[in-house]
């Protein structure tokens, strides 16, 4: 059977993750004092003042550690428009990003300046901070540059060094499977398990791959396999963990359906964690066709068939 | 001459703003590789190195080129190697392990899928991660500040820029008249978000007349880095640039492929280089008008080395970017005898 052409399945993706990052001495300073709303810089090798501080002298890599207090009001070198603020930045309205050289600096900083309109904006236009109301330690302390003609607030500030920073990175993905993963899924949600075999070595791949490993061509014969197998190899999980859904032991098995040529990960429970062994012969346990969906968790797990183990030698070249 | 290394074929996939395939990209790659190895008279087993870029950024997930092997069909087991940035840094890898004598032939490609996630903030994430990161900047407003810099110097114009995304075939007044993206840069200025996959196979001097009948040999190749901080480097030319293309002798230049994924940058390292009227810049289109994450820099070096094969040029330069606002720099110069 060949397969033929479907769109394929894809689902929104989004990861996220809050990095912890220590700051070390230079950086931490800086944070620390960003939070008094204060800001240094400070003096390279060849006596510029580098704001945001730097470790290293970017010339000559020497460590640097005379820190500087500069300005809070500074002077805009270059800018752009963003008309369409995207998740995470610092304004959620029309904003411009702009390169900021502070009074007493001698490069500059990137930051947003909340002007209102690109035509409030221009080079070596003075703006100043505008401190953010709850300060933690970082450049977020900062909520962004205003013109100095904008109505200034009070903020108040508080104590502690500062020695690390929490930066939340979340991205969203449209993850999308291959058209024949996608097979597969679909005839999951059928109670069907397709693979594909590869057209040079004959090997039948489930899931299927969108190229044979081996041979590196796409795999095009679909073929529809038992939902029954033999365990490969397997473990037995005694070590509890967050998440987990079962309680342990239990076992986690390799299993090799009748005529794949890979073994998939899954679950063998229905007897004794013990009495799972390499060569058991196993069938798929499904959950109530109204749950079921595209996704291999259709199979709630495997289970001992009680027919006599496969010999070793049929799956030992599947280990 | 022994030692010597060249480019002996170039494949890449259609330049798409989306493809349906997986997030990893390998089904671009499987029609890649058999296009080279077609023309190049080559099988798998004839390859002695592979080195790839690509970034897991794009796909979302972690080790993401591993699953990009299976296109190779890595059996038995190959010589292989990955970096986490364009393409024509594998290809210095593996320009490196054939001036070794490690090996004669190499084969490297770059692809990303940059359509699966939002490019412009996933670009965010290579500026400095405890200052800068985390406001998200992104790509394009960047870009936005270095070519306000320029235009405030006079070192180009709005119509200049929309002249090179234009290249003669397109109306500039009418581009022009467009709304800027972030101001002052409009749509036009913007390399297009890009699915795609470059590849090029290197020989040695043994090998490469047998699998080309004029290869591209590389007479120098170069790469230099400048700081993280934007805002202590002088964003109107690109020190790393000239660094790199002084070092790999980028003299007598007919026509060079240059990485620029914003149209001020094409002027910026024209200038920087110094190339002349009478050099022909980009004949490929270049980045602005395709612009595969990872791979476009590597497709910059077959595009120029094709001209060479094709007879079209002898010496020719090609250029690959990485990091925001050409951070760091390759330079290439290829030539045919």
């Amino acid at each position: 059977m060949v397969t033929s052409i479907s769109e394929p399945l894809s689902a929104p993706l989004d990861v996220g993750f809050d990095y912890t990052r220590s700051l070390g001495p230079v950086l931490g300073r800086f944070a620390t004092e960003l939070r008094e709303h204060r800001v240094l810089g400070v003096r390279g090798s060849d006596g510029r003042v580098h704001v945001p501080p730097v470790e290293y002298d970017p010339v000559t890599a020497q460590p640097l550690t005379e820190f500087v207090q500069v300005g809070t009001e500074g002077t805009v070198t270059t800018w752009s428009w963003i008309p369409e603020p995207l998740a995470g930045q610092p304004l959620q309205r029309p904003f411009a990003w702009a390169l900021i050289k502070l009074d007493g600096a001698d490069t500059a900083l990137l930051h947003a300046v909340d002007a209102g309109s690109p035509q409030a904006m221009a080079i070596g236009m003075r703006v100043r901070v505008r401190w953010t109301a709850e300060p933690v330690g970082g450049i977020r302390d900062i909520e962004c540059f205003e013109p100095l003609d904008a109505p200034e607030r009070a903020v108040a500030a508080t104590p502690e060094p500062v020695t690390m920073i929490t930066s939340p990175v979340h991205l969203r993905y449209l993850h999308s499977a291959s058209p024949e993963e996608s097979r597969y899924l679909r005839g999951l949600a059928e109670g069907r398990l397709l693979g594909q075999r590869c057209p040079a070595c004959g090997k039948v791949y489930v899931p299927p791959r969108p190229a044979c490993p081996t041979d590196g061509v796409p795999t095009e014969d679909e073929v529809e396999l038992p939902d029954r197998g033999v365990v490969t190899t397997f473990c037995v999980v005694n070590v509890p963990f967050l998440g987990q859904r079962i309680k342990p032991p239990y076992v986690a098995a390799y299993v090799l359906l009748d005529g794949a040529d890979i073994a998939f990960l899954h679950l063998v429970l229905g007897c004794a964690a013990e009495e799972v062994r390499m060569g058991m012969r196993v069938r798929a346990v499904w959950r109530p066709r109204e749950s079921w969906g595209t996704t291999l968790e259709n199979i709630d797990h495997f289970a001992p068939t009680g027919e006599p183990d496969a010999p070793y030698e049929s799956f030992a070249q599947h280990l | 001459m022994a030692g010597e290394v060249a480019v002996v074929g170039f494949a890449q996939a259609p330049n798409v703003r989306r493809t349906h395939g997986t997030t990893n990209g390998v089904e671009m790659l499987v029609p890649v590789f058999a296009e080279l190895l077609a023309a190049t008279g080559l099988s798998k087993r004839d390859i002695g190195f592979w080195c790839s870029g690509s970034s897991d950024y794009l796909a979302g997930r972690a080790f993401s080129f591993i699953a990009a092997v299976d296109a190779i069909g890595a059996w038995p087991p190959i010589a292989e190697s990955h970096v986490e940035m364009d393409a024509a840094w594998a290809l210095y890898e593996a320009w490196v392990k054939i001036r070794t004598g490690e090996v004669d032939t190499a084969l490297v490609y770059g692809f990303g899928k940059s359509s699966a996630g939002d490019l412009r903030r996933v670009l965010a994430l290579q500026l400095d991660p405890y200052l800068v990161a985390p406001l998200w900047p992104d790509s394009v407003g960047v870009a936005g500040l270095q070519a306000r810099l320029g235009l405030a110097a006079g070192l180009w114009t709005q119509r200049q820029m929309a002249e090179v995304a234009a290249r003669g075939q397109r109306d500039v007044d009418e581009l022009l008249a467009r709304p800027y993206v972030a101001d002052p840069l409009r749509a036009h200025d913007c390399a297009p978000i890009t699915d795609g996959a470059a590849a090029v196979v290197l020989a040695s001097a043994e090998r490469a007349g047998e699998l080309c009948a004029r290869p591209a040999w590389i007479t120098g190749i170069e790469h230099r880095v400048e700081t993280p901080n934007l805002g202590a480097r002088d964003l109107t030319t690109s020190p790393s640039t000239v660094a790199a293309a002084e070092a790999a002798g980028a003299e007598g230049i007919e026509l060079a492929e240059l990485h620029a994924p914003f149209s001020h940058q094409e002027i910026l390292l024209r200038q920087a280089l110094g190339l002349g009227e009478r050099v022909r810049v980009n004949p490929s289109g270049g980045a602005l008008a395709g612009n595969p994450m990872f791979a476009a820099g590597l497709a910059r070096i077959g595009e120029a080395a094709s001209r060479i094969h094709s007879g079209a040029a002898g010496r020719v330069l090609a250029h690959a970017t990485s990091g925001p606002l050409l951070q760091q720099n390759l330079v290439c110069v290829m030539e045919g005898r």
